[in-house]
């Protein structure tokens, strides 16, 4: 991301300390991830030091300071998803991506995350695949909902 | 073509008390409107219930009215079959069931009907559409405080009412109103806490996403109350709809003149903006909440002083959840007394719950507070599914309690609750069969506090990973025998020495599971799992080499 497109961020939501959580959650929804440039960035912007932008950007799950992979799956690891077959589908994910949490798979196309609870509970075990939510999934089905987003390479 | 069916009740009684008359009065408004063709009359002989006769049920839509005249039958035509509005006023009372919780009469075949407060609108109208809302009574109850009513009467209403924080803690809004308008500090702020994050809940999201002006709405009423001209509504960085939908509600309102300066010429002014989280459990916690909005990270702050006296920017700030606030319009347009007329007398309204787990039907339900657990399954659960037994509930989120079977018929209110060392909490229902296993169960739970813990007091941060690393070891057969202390001397020490409610809340799981299923977790130790769940041979080996050093330490 550029810098024009990360002023426009800043802009648009507040220049003043208060904006900070949303002007960081944004920049890090379209770039992907935040890059120490990034956050010097921000912090030049907001009159803010660099620790504390950096520190609020550490905090929060839905801002990444890695790099991930073009497509993010977030799966829900919470009591509600886990009574109603979660442990199985968790698995059956990670073997079809080939990677465990926090990895991203080599050719770049996927990162695997958990996530705390959606509210999406009635219709567990669920995942967040990019901004989707998919519910009602069993170990048969992630599969093709995966490849409905990329290739996947994982055992089948 | 049949349309509609109209059954009145038809038993001796009924007959007696004038259901012919009713029948008759029916039938010729019926002609009067040229509906007999689509409208088919019947008597029924089913009748559970003597304290509505005679009355009438309209099919499809399973609608009850009772008791009635002939005159209100001729009414309901009109009204109802005619113009296709319901009579409110004709509707059969709830039945009472327990003493203190009551039922509506339902669908037939489907689930029960509910007392649907603040989730009447939602599925109902187009959230996008500011007219839809007006026309259901929107906007009303602003109004009528801005007009009618002085702030100290608007307070009165809600305190009167004994409206009890939704968030899960059941404080008095009306209190809390109370000190925030005796503050002298200006400006003052209404936040609205839109951080759902408790596993199993998602009541407020469906709110927001169904009815998001009756937020809005009651935002602005309790800035009149308190002397607030600003809103702010926190919102969960996940929550994108309902963020869309809170948006596009307040942009209507200030076309409209409903939010904004001088809103309907009263002279008062009030705005509302939005601001979205980042993802973290912790700032669900209103002084945490309050953190993340002025820019940091998400951390509790020392308590007191109190929002109500250094919030927001560091002044007087009202901080509900979103069910409290959704409570508000219909309290001010119905009167206190009319809202403790639902619900149990300790806990008055409704209670919005989220059921999920083990049971046929999923979903959300809205009920009078007082509705037993036994209730909730067999009537809007529709049962355990494919036959399970009840085996445990969690109830109010993972903060919540692990309860046994032998309390699924305490009523469920706050202070009941509370009486049973049980938690209503935010009001998730996860309903369990006897294939979880409660030591698995609790895990997940406490895996949940150790990965949302904002790290800031030692006894949540480190409390919960040990716990976490001790229940890993039960659920992989590599127990240890003091492993029963050990999880109750944390869980002691997190819940009396956490900085904030998190912490305070993370260990209530794990000490429920162990007051209600001792026995179970005893087994885990032994190097059984009942449920079967838990696959106990990963640590066989090293289970049987600590015996053995065990055995070969004493034998030396």
């Amino acid at each position: 991301m550029n810098e024009l497109a990360l002023q426009a961020i800043i802009q648009h939501y507040r220049t003043s300390e208060e904006g900070l959580v949303e002007i960081l959650r944004e920049a890090s929804r379209q770039a992907g991830y935040l890059t120490p440039e990034h956050l010097a960035f921000i912090a030049k912007a907001l009159h803010l030091p660099q620790s504390q932008v950096h520190s609020v950007a550490s905090f929060y799950s839905l801002i990444s300071l890695k790099p991930l992979g073009r497509h993010v799956v977030r799966f829900c690891q919470d009591a509600p998803c886990h009574v109603v077959g979660g442990r199985a589908v968790w698995e059956a994910v990670q073997a079809a991506l080939g990677i465990g949490v926090g990895e991203t798979t080599p050719d770049g196309r996927w990162s695997l995350l958990t996530t705390s609870c959606i509210g999406a509970c009635s219709v567990g075990p669920v995942m967040m695949v990019d901004d989707d939510i998919h519910g009602n999934l069993t170990p048969e089905s992630v599969r093709d909902i995966l490849a409905r987003y990329d290739k996947i390479g994982g055992a089948a | 073509m049949i349309r509609t069916t109209l059954l009145i009740s038809g038993d001796p009684q009924s007959l007696a008390r004038g259901a012919n008359e009713v029948r008759l009065a029916v039938e010729a408004e019926l002609a009067f409107y040229g509906l007999t063709g689509e409208v088919r009359v019947g008597f029924t002989p089913d009748v559970s219930r003597t304290d509505i006769l005679p009355f009438i049920t309209v099919y499809p839509e399973g609608i009850v009215y009772g008791p009635l005249s002939p005159q209100d039958g001729a009414f309901i035509v009109e009204e109802h079959l005619y113009k296709g509005r319901v009579v409110e006023h004709l509707l059969a009372p709830p039945e009472i069931l327990s003493g203190k919780i009551v039922r509506l009469p339902g669908k037939e075949g489907k689930l029960y009907a509910e007392k649907r407060v603040i989730l009447r609108r939602v599925g109902v109208i187009d959230p996008y559409s500011i007219e839809e809302y007006i026309a259901d009574d929107g906007y009303f109850a602003l109004g009528k405080a801005l007009t009618e009513m002085t702030p100290e009467q608007v307070r009165q209403v809600v305190k009167d009412a004994n409206l009890q924080g939704r968030g899960g803690a059941g404080f008095p809004a009306g209190l809390k109103w109370g000190f925030v308008a005796s503050e002298p500090a200006m400006p003052k702020y209404i936040v609205c806490n839109a951080d759902e994050s408790e596993p199993g809940t998602f009541k407020d999201r469906t709110i927001l996403e169904g009815d998001p002006h009756a937020v809005l709405e009651a935002m602005a009423i309790a800035g009149y109350a308190v002397g607030a001209h600003e809103g702010w509504i926190y919102i969960r960085g996940e929550y994108a709809l309902s963020k869309e939908r809170l948006e596009r509600a307040i942009q209507q309102a200030e076309e409209m003149g409903l939010l904004g300066d001088n809103i309907l010429d009263s002279g008062f002014s009030f705005r509302i903006h939005v601001h979205a989280g980042a993802g973290a459990y912790v700032c669900g916690e209103e002084t945490a909440l309050l953190e993340s909005m002025e820019g940091r990270r998400g951390i509790p702050r020392i308590r007191p002083p109190y929002p109500t006296v250094a919030g927001f920017r560091g002044k007087p700030t009202v901080v509900n959840n979103v069910e409290t606030l959704a409570n508000v319009p219909p309290i001010l347009l119905h009167g206190a007394n009319w809202y403790k007329g639902i619900g149990t007398e300790r806990c008055p309204g409704t209670k919005v719950y989220t059921i999920m787990g083990d049971v046929a039907l999923t979903g959300l339900i809205e009920v009078p507070m007082g509705i037993t657990l036994r209730e909730v399954i067999e009537a809007y659960g529709g049962g355990m599914k494919d036959g399970k037994t009840f085996k445990c509930a969690q109830t109010g989120g993972a903060s919540g309690s692990i309860i046994p079977p032998s309390m699924l018929d305490t009523p469920m209110d706050f202070a009941t609750m509370r009486q049973y060392n049980a938690a209503l909490g935010s009001g998730a229902l996860l309903i369990c069969g006897q294939d979880t296993c409660v030591v698995d169960l609790a895990y997940v739970l406490m895996r949940f506090f150790q990965t949302e813990s904002c790290g800031k007091c030692t006894p949540c941060r480190v409390g919960t990973q040990r716990i976490v690393e001790t229940l890993e070891r039960l659920r992989s057969g590599q127990g240890m025998v003091d492993d029963l202390q050990r999880l109750e001397e944390t869980a002691r020490d997190i819940l009396s020495a956490s900085f904030c409610g998190l912490g305070q809340a993370a260990p209530v799981p794990i000490l429920t599971a162990l007051e209600h299923f001792r026995a179970e977790v005893e087994a885990h130790i032994q190097g059984t799992c009942p449920a079967g769940v838990c696959a106990m041979n990963a640590g066989a080996e090293a289970a049987v080499s600590v015996n053995h050093n065990y055995f070969v330490k004493t034998a030396s």
